[in-house]
């Protein structure tokens, strides 16, 4: 017979033998005869290589090629009067960085843990020990700080509003359009930037507050009728007339009785839409989305109507792709491509399991061709095949065309990198949200597309990682992005045989990117876990 | 039992209409390796009515119970929920569902959400509620089944029994006319079983129609009004719990019934 203590004791934790650096030492690394031996090599070796590294780094090596040529690495052939824009960027990026990182951190007590005080520490240190004139270590430094001040702040601002999340995205999606300004420059209503913001931003808006204000069934009723009214007779009289006008007219029709007869057609078809849409709900469906279109569209042409006439004709000066290099180049080149290959690579893969085989053979096709082909020769096809081929003026900018290459290419990868992630995703879960009532859009965009990318984050930003990496091969096919123009800047009798410094300089910077982005796919596969804790 | 007792008159236990909720008629369905899996089942049910179904495993339970909101799509035969027909090619089917409750036996709770938004997802997003009234009326269901302390946690937090307990009530948030229950205690540990028993036993008390496949014989003859053996793709038997396992009808009913009882 056994017996049981009537009440366990409670301990806070596992009571612990030995602690300190010996015990930790003799458990890890002395624990056997053939563990002590390879410690005592593997250390020996290792630091024999650090030690000559750091009397190369610190004796022999002639860093001069990195602090005459730093900002040429940095930014090519940038006008270092316009320097401040890029500053401008920077300092937007942290700061929607900084932000981002506290509302994702918002649940956990302590922001600051070692290993962003680390990183911040350790960038703060590099700042110091790099050649840069005083200003603009003072402007790196306070980057720095903007980072940790915004981080604190969009903890708290992720704690107090819930939907801070969404607002954040916003801000990332605006910005990329922020940049893209700031960096070409041009008259400022002609940007895209303002495209977006005030034509299509607004535009939505302003359709959406129609659509929303104006709800009384009668006048949404009549507008759906009225809307129902202008497509049958615009169907009629433009599309129809269009088609029918060569052999009516050429049949002997006069022209003026043709042109009235396609109105009355118009209007008849008008007719039967409204008479083939009678019931109340759909006509009142159908005058709301009318209100939002006129909304949208009357907006859109008004705001870009508007800045013409009153001589609105302010910007900041252009300046041409062909001037942009270095590292600002490849970032710019990174950020476009992982931005635009993300959705097209989630399309592809919800395509490769779509039911309707146009579809479905048209992704396959396209991953299956895609991935047939080496990166190197999509790059050559984009900088080299498409100028020989398009006249002057129809050849798109060879940055475009570089991040169009890199998106067709990374797409077909990631598209397969989140098929995986949706065949994860148990049958069970797609059921429970149909049985709910959900419709497909739906089900795939709340339920299942979540948990799918989710579990493919590891393999998403492994994509970005080398999507980024494959920036250096757009310096062979000739862009001076930053290995091309460290090419560049090498071939200079200035900088005769000082290659290593050179490299290991660029080699460092790409290893903190890369090693940045799959800290932070980390920390936001921890913020998303949502199992036991 | 009794002759006389047998003559007695059926007494419901719950206040049974004439309307019928689901009308199955002569349904046939095969997968798509050719397997008949339905061999024309015609089933009603009536509002407010309890119906137990029973039968060995792979007899096509599930499945019956699969195509009354279309999960499966059957090839012959008719299937009108609440008067609408549920043919293969309806274009509305979502409109049938959210009519049509379904517990699942492995619960699919969905993992990304935390239980309060997994029971406010569908009345937001399908019945177009206001946040503030689907959430309002989710705490008061989740109270019901006894875990409204838990709505923030997620479902990789909770017991079998308690993941259950919320998809029953994400179900009834939609305001279903009808709730479909698959084997919702068979991935259950022992103890929890009762615990999901226990509410859909209050369901059962307040009136809900529900079909129920489930291998709890207690749960039957307590609460059904009506069980229902399958085999074999076929209805063997239809009748009253206190009939069915005490006085079977059919030879296959018996062999069943003497391999669980």
């Amino acid at each position: 017979m056994t017996t049981v203590s009537s009440r366990p004791v409670e301990r806070s934790a596992p009571s612990v033998q030995k602690t300190g650096p010996l015990a930790w030492s003799q458990k890890h690394l002395f624990n056997s005869v053939f563990n002590s031996v390879l410690t005592v090599v593997l250390v020996g070796v290792i630091g024999y290589a650090l030690f000559n590294l750091f009397t190369w780094a610190l004796t022999k090596a002639k860093w001069a090629v990195v602090t005459g040529t730093f900002s040429t690495m940095m930014s090519g052939l940038y006008p270092s009067g316009s320097y401040w824009r890029l500053w401008f960027i920077l300092g937007m990026v942290l700061t929607l960085s900084g932000l981002s990182w506290g509302i994702l951190a918002r649940n956990q007590k302590k922001l600051f843990t070692t290993p962003p005080l680390v990183g911040i520490g350790l960038a703060a240190l590099l700042l110091v020990l790099l050649p840069m004139t005083r200003p603009y270590l003072l402007y790196s430094l306070g980057l720095l700080a903007l980072l940790a001040i915004s981080a604190v702040v969009g903890q708290a601002l992720g704690r107090k509003v819930p939907s801070a999340g969404t607002y954040i995205s916003g801000g990332w999606f605006v910005s990329y359009f922020v940049m893209l300004y700031l960096l070409g420059g041009n008259t400022f209503t002609d940007s895209m930037l303002y495209t977006v913001v005030a034509q299509i931003g607004l535009g939505i808006l302003a359709g959406w507050l129609l659509s929303t204000l104006i709800t009384a069934a009668t006048v949404t009723t009549w507008l759906g009728r009225l809307g129902l009214l202008a497509l049958g007779y615009v169907v009629g009289y433009y599309v129809l007339g269009n088609v029918l006008y060569a052999p009516l007219v050429g049949l002997g029709l006069s022209y003026s009785i043709f042109l009235i007869l396609m109105q009355i057609v118009g209007v008849l078809l008008g007719v039967l839409l409204i008479w083939v849409f009678s019931d109340a709900q759909t006509l009142q469906t159908i005058g709301r989305v009318a209100l939002f279109l006129a909304g949208f569209v009357g907006v859109f042409a008004l705001m870009g109507w508007l800045p013409k006439q009153l001589g609105l004709e302010f910007g900041l000066e252009t300046v041409r792709t062909n001037n942009w290099g270095g590292l600002l180049l490849t970032l710019f080149l990174a950020i476009s491509g992982i931005s635009l290959c993300f959705p097209a690579g989630v399309l592809l893969a919800l395509g490769r399991r779509s039911k309707l085989p146009l579809i479905r053979t048209f992704s396959v096709a396209y991953i299956e061709l895609v991935r047939g082909v080496p990166l190197i020769a999509i790059l050559f096809m984009g900088q080299v095949l498409i100028p020989l081929f398009l006249p002057e003026g129809m050849r798109p900018d060879s940055v475009v065309r570089a991040i169009v290459g890199l998106t067709i290419f990374s797409s077909a990868y990631l598209a397969e990198n989140v098929r995986a992630g949706l065949q994860a995703v148990p049958q069970g879960q797609a059921e429970a949200a149909q049985s709910l009532g959900l419709n497909k859009p739906l089900t795939t965009s709340l339920i299942v597309l979540p948990q799918a990318l989710k579990t493919a984050i590891p393999a998403i930003v492994g994509q970005f990682i080398s999507l980024f990496q494959d920036t250096t091969l757009l310096g062979i096919v000739g862009l001076s992005e930053l290995l091309g123009i460290t090419q560049d800047l090498l071939a200079s009798p200035k900088y005769l045989g000082t290659y290593a410094p050179a490299f290991v300089f660029i080699g460092a910077i790409y290893w903190v990117f890369c090693y940045g982005m799959s800290f932070g796919s980390r920390r936001i596969e921890e913020a998303l876990n949502t199992d036991l804790r | 039992m009794t002759q006389s007792e047998m003559a007695a008159p059926m007494t419901p236990r719950n206040d049974v209409g004439s309307e019928a909720v689901i009308v199955a008629k002569d349904v046939n369905k095969w997968y798509d390796n050719g397997f008949h899996v339905l061999k024309g089942v015609s089933m009603n049910v009536y509002k407010g009515e309890v119906v137990v179904v029973m039968g060995p495993s792979g007899t096509g339970k599930t499945t019956i119970n699969s195509t009354y909101n279309e999960l499966e799509p059957y090839q012959e035969g008719s299937i009108e929920i609440d008067g609408v027909l549920i043919a293969n090619d309806i274009k509305d089917i979502e409109v049938v569902r959210r009519e049509v409750g379904m517990v699942f036996q492995q619960f699919n709770l969905f993992p990304h959400l935390t239980v309060l938004q997994n029971v406010t997802l569908a009345p937001i997003w399908v019945r177009r509620w206001p946040k503030a009234k689907a959430e309002e009326i989710a705490m008061r269901l989740l109270d019901r089944v006894g875990i409204a302390e838990q709505a923030y946690k997620f479902p990789g937090q909770m017991s079998g029994g308690q993941q259950q307990r919320v998809a029953i009530a994400r179900s009834l948030a939609m305001q279903p006319k009808v709730m479909l229950f698959d084997e919702p205690t068979s991935a259950l540990d022992p103890e929890m079983v009762r615990e999901v028993l226990d509410v859909m036993r209050n369901l059962a008390k307040d009136g809900m129609t529900m079909v129920c496949v489930t291998h709890e014989v207690g749960f039957a003859r307590e609460v059904a009004d009506r069980v229902v053996l399958m085999d074999g793709g076929v209805l063997v038997e239809e009748n009253t719990p206190d009939a069915f396992f005490n006085n079977p009808k059919e030879e296959r009913s018996k062999a069943f019934l003497s391999q669980i009882l």
